[in-house]
């Protein structure tokens, strides 16, 4: 069975405070993306941040859950740098 | 500010806030410094809360916590692609004076527990992230720098409170970088539902509550399980697995979740139901063998900075509260005999820990993380052979039972084999141990 979902249904029930021009994650160099051959962030990355392009990988963070998947998955090719945002800011669960 | 903390907590989860509670209860000077814009914000749990460990720090907790139903009904569900086959534990004993699980809504739960914190004379700081731990020349932890304008704050002893993912811990060299094979990503939705109709289709009423833990094919061979626990308004469903296996597989969180929540068996359960909030964490699974060291000249690490996580059991928060009262009550022995937060001090702290049933848990299940991530077939054939077994026996067509006894062996020793079976039963009965 094939289930189709769009993440950003899924992104647009939370709240977030999101951090305007200062991502809390970054890609350190794109050329490594360019040979990584699994490109599991975007695979994992719960809230698809990651997306593979041009035999490359673009990453926008504004849905980011902070859960720390990118950052241990990509352990290999340590290409993530990853912190937690600004105090406040992110996502904001009510239920969690 | 300038002035000086007796300790100095990071972190607002259940760790945090028992270690913050206790010490500021005893009367110590204490701080504590939480990212979210309240406690809660960033936290994800099923969530199941034991009250034992809970009890122990507030023994009235009941009087006000937010507490959504006590369980009264464990169900564990094998599913392949069609069906399920379970167990299922019911007694009218669990509906007792002082119930001993509860369901919880995790931001409501931290929002008044750190209300507690509060009232016990700890100053609380939110929407600040601890950035660095500050040392002193010999290498010893003396405080920490946030990311707030003059930021720096001091104190005799820190207390990592701050979850799987502990950069600090990290960043200070005590801790090593989580292995893919030792943390599960789970993601999580909650699901609103009228009062009445959860009563109905669980069988329950009044604040009596069911779980129920999830293992098989959903997991697409994964090692990982998923839950639907109820909340007095809302079911909470959710599916984990481990980060290495996404990693091998492929496969995307929300496809995984979507394709649970579509199973035959599951979807009739959440009929009809709004869905509120999508939440995703990481879980630490390494067990006993992943602990770090968790204490060291002016530091201590509690909870699931320290990876203290019964995966196998569910327990997460009560070892994070145990871990975080016990790591506070060493704090003030220490205090109390007037000696320095050294190294050689602190280790009264593991040793408490020995003696809890924090490490006697995770000991006994040392084994079994290593054993899972090594043997899928639990989460994949076994699963198909269990359910393929029960549909031939309780389906009547004509074939006489000696001849279905026979089908139902043969397909497990044509899929593992006589050895293989054999080999599984020693090598889990093993890990079990
Ligand atoms: C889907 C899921 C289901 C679960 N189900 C259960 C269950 O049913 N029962 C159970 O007992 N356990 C369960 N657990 C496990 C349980 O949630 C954890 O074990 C528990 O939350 C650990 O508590 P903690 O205080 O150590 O960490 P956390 O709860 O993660 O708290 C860490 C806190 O530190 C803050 N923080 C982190 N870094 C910084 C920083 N640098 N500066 C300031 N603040 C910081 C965070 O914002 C957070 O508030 C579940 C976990 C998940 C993900
Ligand atoms: S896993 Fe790391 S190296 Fe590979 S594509 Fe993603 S960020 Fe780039
Ligand atoms: S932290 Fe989690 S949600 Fe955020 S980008 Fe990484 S994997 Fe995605």
């Amino acid at each position: 069975m094939t289930v189709q979902i769009k993440v950003e249904d899924k992104l647009y029930q939370n709240r977030y405070r999101v951090d305007e021009g200062r991502p809390h994650i970054a890609i350190k160099d794109a050329a490594k993306c360019q040979s990584c051959t699994d490109k599991a962030c975007t695979t994992a990355c719960p809230a698809a941040c990651y997306a593979a392009e041009d035999g490359g990988v673009t990453a926008t963070f504004d849905g980011c859950l902070e859960c720390g998947t990118c950052r241990v998955i990509c352990q290999e090719n340590s290409n993530i740098d990853w912190f937690y945002p600004r105090g406040g800011y992110g996502i904001l669960y009510k239920f969690g | 500010m300038t002035e000086k903390f007796d300790a100095i907590v990071v972190g607002a989860g259940p760790s945090g806030n028992a270690a913050a509670y206790t010490m500021a209860k005893a009367g110590l000077k204490v701080l504590q410094i939480e990212r979210g814009e309240y406690p809660g914000s960033k936290n994800v749990q099923g969530a199941i809360l034991y009250a034992d460990a809970l009890e122990k720090i507030i023994p009235d907790f009941r009087e006000d916590a937010p507490l959504e139903r006590h369980i009264i009904e464990q169900r564990l569900w094998m599913l392949d692609d069609q069906s399920y086959m379970g167990t299922h534990y019911r007694s009218d004993k669990f509906n007792e004076e002082r119930p001993n699980r509860y369901t919880i809504i995790r931001a409501q739960i931290d929002k008044w527990f750190s209300k507690k914190v509060k009232e016990a004379g700890a100053l609380v700081i939110c929407e600040t992230t601890v950035t660095d731990l500050l040392k002193d020349a010999a290498g010893k932890v003396i405080g920490v720098r946030t990311d707030r304008e003059n930021g720096d704050i001091f104190a005799d002893v820190v207390v990592l409170c701050d979850g799987v993912n502990s950069l600090l811990a990290q960043r200070a060299g005590f801790r090593a970088e989580l292995k893919p094979e030792h943390v599960a990503l789970a993601v999580k939705e909650m699901h609103f539902l009228p009062r009445d109709v959860i009563d109905e289709r669980f069988n329950v009423k009044g604040e009596e509550g069911v779980v129920i833990e999830i293992a098989g094919t959903v997991t697409s061979g994964m090692v990982g399980t998923a839950f639907i626990y109820t909340n007095g308004e809302s079911l909470a469903v959710g599916i984990g697995c481990l980060v290495s296996d996404f990693k091998k597989t492929g496969e995307t969180p929300y496809a995984l979740l979507e394709r649970f929540k579509n199973h035959p068996s599951i979807a009739p359960l959440l009929k009809g139901s709004e869905v509120k909030e999508y939440a995703a964490h990481l879980i630490p699974e390494g067990g006993y063998k992943a602990i770090p060291k968790v204490y060291g000249d002016g530091w201590m690490i509690c909870g699931d900075a320290g990876q203290f996580v019964n995966a196998l059991h569910r327990e997460g928060s009560n070892m994070a509260m145990t871990t975080g009262r016990l790591a506070a009550e060493t704090v003030m022995a220490l205090k109390e005999a007037g000696k320095p937060m050294t190294d050689a001090n602190l280790a009264a702290y593991r040793r408490s820990l020995e003696e809890s049933f924090v490490i006697k848990d995770l000991k006994k299940y040392k084994d079994l993380p290593e054993f899972l991530h090594k043997n899928t077939q639990f989460f994949s054939d076994y699963p198909n052979l269990l359910s393929k077994a029960a549909e031939t026996w309780f389906r009547v067509d004509g074939i006489d039972k000696k001849t279905k006894e026979g089908q139902m062996v043969r397909g497990f020793v044509k899929a593992r084999g006589w050895r293989g079976l054999l080999g599984d039963a020693v090598k889990l009965a093993r890990a079990w141990r």
